[in-house]
């Protein structure tokens, strides 16, 4: 244990030293200090939210976000398992991210004002465009989410959701009847159940839901979305290296999507690619890697082990049932966009 | 009786010819006497057999007749259809089959399951042992400081070339019995202090003791578990944090604490004043009075309490599902958030239920053996 | 020992005082110094937290004090004893959770009471097959987690079927997944003198019920108390009724839209923890009768047979009363249980106290607040309990000589 932690220590300082003058006029990052020295990436994940966060069978976890997070541990150390996952709450993520009990959150959390300054977060890069819609029972009748007057809603405590759903309530003057359930597989089973007409949370979780039901046609996501919900990964105000890591661990995930390598094909592209833009990114020419503190070759290692953005998608929320939609690359029409990596 | 003849009936009117005296004894008779006795307790137990009856029937045709072993897999993807196509009428165990590793262990290393198995071992080795009567003694002590430490090394491992498992990574039935073992090893100490602490003669001891007892006794777990979770990281100092389970650890101690300082101090008050005296008599110190003449019989006395507290904490320790640690109850709920296995909840609550009924069960007839026993010796 | 220092007599009595020596010998002085250790320590301890605490929120720019309570909270709460909107502010919504807090503690404390007497009562039954099941019901439910049981009631509460397919076995009453439906009649100032009546009628059963039996024991002669009774509880408030106009508007639940409307509405989630909290705190209660009952002398129930009591009689006039100075004092404890218990709501989705301030704490930041707003009103309702406990307490153990 010790001597691989001294050798750990002793290949990053040989890697700082390699770095040269680009790492050595750069500030200091203490969370990446805190992570070197530890030897893992320490993750706030969701409790269990089918295709983003949840442990299978064997106790591993698998979805989207934790692909963010192995992501991340993979550009450090090209290891994916080198992450300890904290399961958190709606109510303890936030305290979790400030205490330093974890280093970033990775737990579809929505970008908003307030957590960006008065709770002191940064949020890097939107790696999932959601926003808020109603799912109902095919037999309900229900066409818009506006013919929901007078209907019981389920929804869950303590997030942006029951706002948004005051105050859309609010702005079409629509009386409806809360149930307010704190964990997702009771709010979904009081829904299937039918105590609830209409169960609200962002479209990515009505779309889960709707893919695990025996019969998926019985129900219905209505076209109304009622808000926007970008879903970022966390890390804390003030250490912009580390937020600049993770967010061009997004963009490079995006990038290399747009260039068409995946995980199947970017041992090869990295040795014998022509295109320029594909050897900055793998490593080949420039050191995009070293300015942002780590090995040069550390696209080649993420999407060899991850894949690309789109790969990542297709793994873990395809099988639930969720269309790219705004998702999708920019050049198909969605808005992901990833900023030139040079 | 025999000279009692048809005859003599006849002469006699009034000497009617009586049947046979009630059985007193055999199984009808018990039957007549504990079932039949009268037309009001012959329906009610009618009534409440076919009640029994019926649930019974009810319970076996779901659970076992109507019940679904295994589902076939496709790739990796259970195919559960025939389990949702039961609608309810069976169980669909499958769920347990597939599950019930990471429902017993949560997300420990697959491969190590071992461990934690045998750390649940050790806890039921550990209960078994307190339990023998014949080792009442300090001799608890050193085995309980052993058995917790052989537990935490087999749990972290990083020696004795164990891999190091984070305590992120554990999770289900260790962590109840973490949770609530070791709280009571640690609370016990100091309830201790705490009830010696109320009864003292020095004030600001004594108001601080009650304070304490009170303020904790007056909010819910799960206020001291919220507090755990949201606050104590704002008591720290920047850069310095605890983990989640160690914190809910501490609240769980504290919340333990106070409950057997009231256990403790019943046991202590029963005492006859006369030991105290005859202590004092003897020109003991109070630490010397306190532990070699107190102590060791008023601790014996609290024992059954003891017992009956420490399941409460075992049963409390779930509430540690809303600050979300993988304990057995989490790790259960978790289980079933895996979209082909939604909607099974009533297989994996029984099955949770069915643990915990087993270590409360055992305890709880344990401890009224045991109060039976300490009472027998007692009554003269 | 504590409680010489307590006893009058020794104090007068006790040795004259002396001087405090500066020696470790002097207990007086042993005990100041011990005192004031322990004293420093907790203070330090408490300091050390607190300026961490001041610390941390400013760094993490956390907003301190109460402020936000007069702030628009933005909750929806499903049901709600006073009026409420989200556009509420966040005091009006946490009073909302305290009254749904009571509203459950209230109910669950009677009807545990009942059932669990009951239940301790059959416990007891000469019947081998009652006192079996009862004994089976007081075992499963103690040995499996509270949280479990309202797990489980909830789901099977939700498998009910649906608003339209819902159950309707009396006109007007309806049994679905949304609840408990009863009619129930349009509310006016009428009805209010009436309950009044009803309130002062029942104190005046109480008072006949007194005179009567101070007349009893006069004369020996027993008296019908139910003529009494009739009059006063039901005739009474009739007569203010009738007196007041006799308004009587029924208001049936109908299924309009999506839901009921009208009537009187009992919610699944309500149901399902008063469902959870009386049966298992039943079970505990049912304990302590049963133990209360087998505390009164065997020759209290033989002399009661020699005077030709029937069982029922002899429970409800001579072993009852004698037991219940055994039982209030652990039911006390049950009852304190049950309250903090009903803080579970929150996984079954009642929205009480804690569930609302931990929405608040959530949307505001502001933890330290948050949790203290539910100490704070949990340690208000155990100390009310126990106080009221302990006079009843104090009041029945006079009986004794």
């Amino acid at each position: 244990m010790k001597a691989l932690r001294l050798a750990l220590t002793g290949a990053i300082a040989g890697a700082a030293m390699l770095a040269g003058p680009a790492m050595a006029q750069a500030p200091g990052s203490p969370t990446l200090d805190a992570i070197r020295a530890r030897g893992t990436l320490v993750c706030g994940v969701n409790t269990g939210l089918a295709g983003f966060a949840q442990p299978d069978s064997q106790g591993v976890w698998r979805g989207f976000d934790v692909d963010y997070c192995r992501a991340v541990a993979v550009a450090l150390w090209n290891d994916a398992s080198k992450v300890r996952y904290v399961p958190t709450t709606a109510q303890n993520r936030f305290t979790a991210l400030q205490s330093g009990e974890v280093d970033m959150l990775a737990r579809n959390t929505t970008w908003t004002l307030s957590r960006d300054t008065s709770l002191g977060f940064d949020f890097p890069a939107i790696s999932f465009f959601d926003g808020q819609g109603f799912m109902v029972k095919a037999s309900a009748g229900v066409r818009t989410a506006r013919d929901l007057n007078g209907a019981t809603i389920c929804v869950q405590p303590g997030t942006t959701t029951e706002q948004n759903l005051t105050d859309w309530a609010r702005s079409n003057r629509i009386r409806f009847t809360p149930v307010v359930i704190e964990r997702v597989e009771e709010a979904v089973g009081a829904y299937v159940a039918g105590r609830c007409d209409a169960y609200t949370t962002d479209v990515s979780g009505l779309a889960a839901t709707r893919s695990a039901q025996p019969r998926p046609a019985e129900h219905q996501i209505l076209p109304d979305v009622i808000s926007k919900e970008p879903l970022a990964p966390a890390v804390r105000h003030g250490d912009q290296r580390f937020a600049d890591l993770v967010k061009w661990i997004h963009f490079g995930l995006v990038g290399a999507e747009e260039l068409g390598i995946t995980a199947a094909n970017v041992q090869q592209a990295a040795q014998s690619d022509a295109r320029p833009d594909v050897q900055r990114m793998l490593g080949r020419s420039g050191e995009l890697g070293q300015m942002l503190g780590v090995d040069n070759a550390w696209m080649v290692n993420i999407i060899r082990t991850l894949g690309n953005y789109g790969e990542i998608f297709e793994r873990n929320l395809a099988p639930i049932g969720l269309q790219r939609g705004p998702n999708a690359l920019w050049t198909n029409g969605g808005l992901q966009y990833a900023p030139p990596l040079r | 009786m025999s000279d009692v003849t048809l005859d003599a009936s006849a002469a006699n009117p009034e000497a009617a010819p009586r049947t046979a005296p009630v059985r007193s004894t055999g199984a009808m008779a018990w039957l007549r006497a504990n079932l039949f006795s009268s037309w009001l307790n012959t329906a009610l137990t009618l009534a409440l057999a076919w009640l029994v009856v019926r649930f019974a029937i009810g319970f076996v045709d779901w659970a076992f007749i109507n019940a679904i072993w295994s589902v076939p897999m496709q790739g990796t993807v259970p195919q559960t259809q025939i389990c949702r196509d039961l609608e309810g009428a069976g169980a669909c165990w499958a769920v347990i089959g597939e599950k019930h590793r990471f429902i017993l262990f949560g997300t420990y290393p697959y491969e190590e399951h071992w461990r934690p198995l045998l750390v649940c071992g050790l806890f039921i080795g550990l209960y078994i042992f307190s339990a023998m009567r014949r080792f009442w003694t300090w001799v608890l002590v050193p085995v309980w400081a052993v058995t917790l430490t052989v537990i935490g090394i087999l749990m972290w491992g990083g020696i004795l070339g164990l891999s190091y498992v984070p305590q992120e990574r554990w999770g289900g039935l260790p962590i109840t019995l973490i949770l609530s073992t070791f709280g009571l090893a640690f609370a016990f100490p100091l309830a201790i202090l705490v009830a010696l602490g109320r009864r003292s003669k020095l004030p600001a001891i004594k108001t601080l003791c009650v304070v304490y007892v009170e303020l904790v006794r007056g909010v819910p777990l799960i206020s001291l578990l919220f507090m755990a979770s949201v606050m104590f990281p704002l008591f720290l100092p920047e850069g310095m944090n605890i983990d989640k389970l160690l914190r809910a650890q501490i609240a769980i101690t504290l919340f333990a604490g106070a409950y057997l300082a009231e256990v403790v101090r019943a046991g202590l008050q029963t005492l006859p004043r006369g030991q105290y005296e005859a202590a004092d008599a003897l020109g003991l110190s109070y630490w010397q009075k306190t532990g070699f003449i107190i102590l060791p019989q008023a601790l014996r006395l609290v024992i059954p309490p003891l017992v009956n507290t420490f399941i409460g904490f075992f049963k409390d320790t779930s509430l540690v599902l809303i600050i979300g640690i993988f304990d057995l109850l989490t790790a259960g709920k978790t289980a079933i958030v895996e979209p082909a296995w939604q909607g099974f909840g009533i297989e994996v609550y029984v099955f949770v239920g069915a643990i915990y009924l087993v270590f409360c069960f055992a305890m709880s007839k344990y401890s009224q053996d045991l109060e039976r026993d300490l009472n027998q010796h007692r009554r003269r | 020992m504590s409680t010489s220092t307590a006893d009058p007599r020794q104090n007068s009595a006790g040795p004259p005082r002396r001087p405090i020596r500066l020696s470790w010998s002097d207990e007086r002085l042993r005990g100041i110094v011990w005192q004031l250790l322990v004293v420093g320590v907790v203070l330090a301890i408490a300091w050390w937290l607190w300026s961490n605490t001041v610390h941390n929120l400013e760094v993490r720019r956390i907003a301190t004090g109460f402020g936000f309570l007069d702030r628009e909270a933005g909750l929806p709460i499903g049901e709600a004893l006073i009026p409420y909107e989200p556009t509420d502010t966040y005091f009006r919504a946490l009073l909302v959770g305290v009254l749904n807090t009571l509203k459950v503690a209230v109910v669950g404390v009677v009807l545990a009471t009942i059932l669990g007497t009951l239940v301790g009562i059959a416990r007891l039954s000469h019947n081998w097959l009652l006192s079996k099941i009862a004994g089976f019901y007081v075992e499963l439910i103690r040995d499996l987690p509270l949280l479990l049981q309202l797990l489980f009631w909830y789901t099977i509460l939700q498998s009910l079927p649906g608003p339209r397919q819902a159950l309707n076995p009396v006109d007007g009453v309806f049994l679905s997944n949304r609840g408990l439906l009863l009619p129930f009649i349009e509310w006016m100032p009428a009805h209010n003198w009436a309950l009044l009546a009803l309130v002062a009628g029942f104190i005046g059963t109480l008072m006949t019920a007194r005179a009567l039996r101070a007349r009893q024991y006069a004369d020996g002669q027993p008296r019908k108390i139910w003529p009494a009774a009739v009059t006063l509880m039901a005739g009474l408030p009739l007569l203010v009724w009738a007196a007041l106009g006799a308004p009587f508007t029924p208001d049936v639940p109908a299924l309009r839209g999506f839901n009921f409307q009208g009537g009187l509405i009992m919610t699944p989630e309500y149901f399902a923890l008063l469902l959870g909290l009386v049966t298992y705190t039943a079970g505990f209660i049912a304990e302590i009768v049963r133990a209360g009952i087998l505390a009164v002398n065997q020759g209290q129930w033989e002399a009661a047979q020699a005077l030709g009591l029937r069982r029922g009689d002899i429970l409800k006039r001579i072993v009852l009363p004698q037991a219940l100075r055994v039982i209030v004092p652990p039911m006390t404890s049950q009852y304190l249980n049950l309250t903090k218990n009903s803080s579970l709501a929150v996984a079954v989705g009642y929205q009480d106290i804690v569930s609302i301030a931990n929405t608040t704490l959530n949307q505001t930041g502001q933890a330290i607040e948050g949790i203290a707003i539910i100490m704070l009103v949990y340690l208000t309702i155990s100390l009310s309990i126990s106080l009221f406990m302990n006079w009843y307490n104090a009041r029945i153990a006079l009986v004794e000589r």
